[in-house]
């Protein structure tokens, strides 16, 4: 017995609202990021991540006030990603009670933010979201702007690269995968967990619980990261840990 | 009213922790401050901290507020979290060598370092991060109604190796078994975070408000 496998569901945050549908049956407002948060905590998700995907950056503070809501009501560990571009974007999230940050088009942009980010803040903070699609036999490469814009960056070494700079962990997203629930791409979560000494979150495509022990043991993740299938009720965070454990992975069972 | 400072010097999660603290205070008052007068009038003090040690250590001392953690740890019941822990040591291996506070003889080192040793550890990611057991070798107040083996949130990439078994109050296993907990006299430090850690990490500050500091 040691360290866990985690499970992390994923919030995609509009103007401080929760979008893309969470539907949970008893839920008074799905909208609410509070409410959101604290079901997942109570249904045993071991970090939560935000995404903020506010087109406007007039409505970048929005996040700072969820940010700061949830982490007075929810005691576990939060990430929030999306329009993270300056050191001080950091400093405010991590203020605001984030744990932890993603970077992804500003570090591909420029790698060196990463370092930067790193050497201020801690490596244990800095998350670095990859985005990759197959481009050829065992070959990714690194996509950006929702996987509209490729960049010519192989995935691994892209990822080996971020690490080295100071990237805490890895999210990793199949962008071939992402929306189809045909499962993780497991050869490229496991072509960048083998390649980097940090944790690597595997992202993109779960379409069962399934999905997520295929996500561990074939993919090699640290930690599986998910979306709908939890979003829409089907299934609880709970259930998930159950057929993890029913496939031999050690997960951390809830105490109340 | 008792009062707990967090010690506030500018590096990470002080947020979290105070709120944490709010969160199971019952009747204490949760003060967050840099200031030593404050630290010093309150009756807990808890030294928070993520980053690199020796920014915490420069920063720390920048404000004048190594002394008051000296003569806090003497007098008042005092909680050390992840880098507010690692502080507390001789030293860490951090930057080629950072000289810490020297309140608990021993050193920092780092886990990749360790694990290249042991071969059975082979891909064990660095930093340590995710919820591992937390295994008690003795019985402390601070453990009251926290099961044996409870799983807390790490995230570090260094641990602490103090002089003394003695000091050792919990282990965690990862490649081998390092210290997850201190205590020595009025200090508790832990290198786990008890505010993300859920309900655990809620009891553990909360033994932590009425604890006497004695053991």
């Amino acid at each position: 017995m040691s360290l866990a496998k985690r499970i992390i569901p994923c919030l995609d945050v509009d103007e401080g609202r929760v979008v893309k549908g969470v539907q949970f049956v008893d839920i008074l407002d799905a909208g609410d990021p509070v409410e959101v948060a604290r079901r997942y905590d109570e249904q045993g998700a071991d970090e939560l991540v935000f995404l903020d995907i506010t087109a406007s950056s007039d409505e970048r503070e929005t996040m700072v006030h969820v940010v700061e809501e949830v982490a007075s009501q929810v005691f576990i560990p939060l990430t929030v990603g999306g329009g993270i571009r300056e050191l001080s974007d950091i400093r405010r999230m991590l203020n605001a009670g984030a744990d932890k940050v993603g970077i992804n088009t500003t570090a591909v942009n420029n790698p060196e933010f990463v370092r930067q980010a790193a050497e201020r803040f801690g490596s244990q903070c800095i998350v670095v979201a990859i985005d990759a699609k197959q481009v050829g036999d065992g070959k990714w490469e690194i996509f950006t702007h929702g996987g509209r814009s490729a960049t010519g960056i192989d995935a691994v070494e892209w990822a080996v690269k971020m690490a080295d700079y100071g990237a805490g962990e890895i999210l990793l997203t199949s962008m071939d995968r992402d929306g189809t629930r045909d499962g993780y791409d497991l050869a490229l979560t496991r072509a960048i967990s083998e390649a980097v000494p940090v944790p690597v979150i595997a992202s993109g495509g779960v379409g069962t619980l399934d999905h997520l022990a295929d996500g561990v043991i074939d993919g090699k993740a640290d930690a599986v990261l998910a979306a709908s299938i939890f979003h829409f009720g089907h299934h609880t965070v709970q259930e998930a840990k159950d057929v993890m454990a029913a496939r031999g992975i050690e997960v951390r069972a809830v105490d109340v | 009213m008792a009062t707990v400072a967090v010690i506030d010097y500018g590096m990470g999660n002080i947020r979290s922790v105070s709120k944490a603290l709010e969160h199971v205070s019952g009747g204490s008052r949760v003060i967050v401050t840099h200031e030593a007068e404050a630290v010093l009038r309150a009756d807990r003090v808890v030294l928070p901290g993520v980053g690199a040690l020796q920014d915490c250590i420069s920063e720390l001392k920048r404000l004048g507020l190594d002394e008051v953690i000296r003569e806090s740890v003497r007098n008042k019941p005092f909680l050390g979290i992840c880098l507010g822990m690692q502080a507390l040591l001789d030293s860490s291996a951090e930057n080629g060598g950072t000289e810490a506070l020297g309140i608990i003889p021993g050193e920092v080192r780092h886990f990749a370092d360790q694990l290249r040793t042991i071969p059975a550890s082979n891909g064990l990611k660095v930093p340590h991060m995710g919820w591992n057991q937390v295994h008690q070798v003795k019985s402390h107040p601070m453990w009251q109604g926290i099961a044996q083996d409870s799983r807390f949130y790490f995230v570090h990439s260094y641990y602490v190796a103090p002089a003394s078994e003695a000091v050792v109050s919990a282990t965690t296993p990862y490649g081998f078994d390092f210290t997850a907990v201190i205590d020595q006299e009025n200090i508790f430090a832990v290198q786990f975070h008890p505010e993300k850690s859920q309900h655990a990490g809620l009891a553990l500050l909360s033994n932590f408000l009425s604890w006497d500091g004695s053991n």
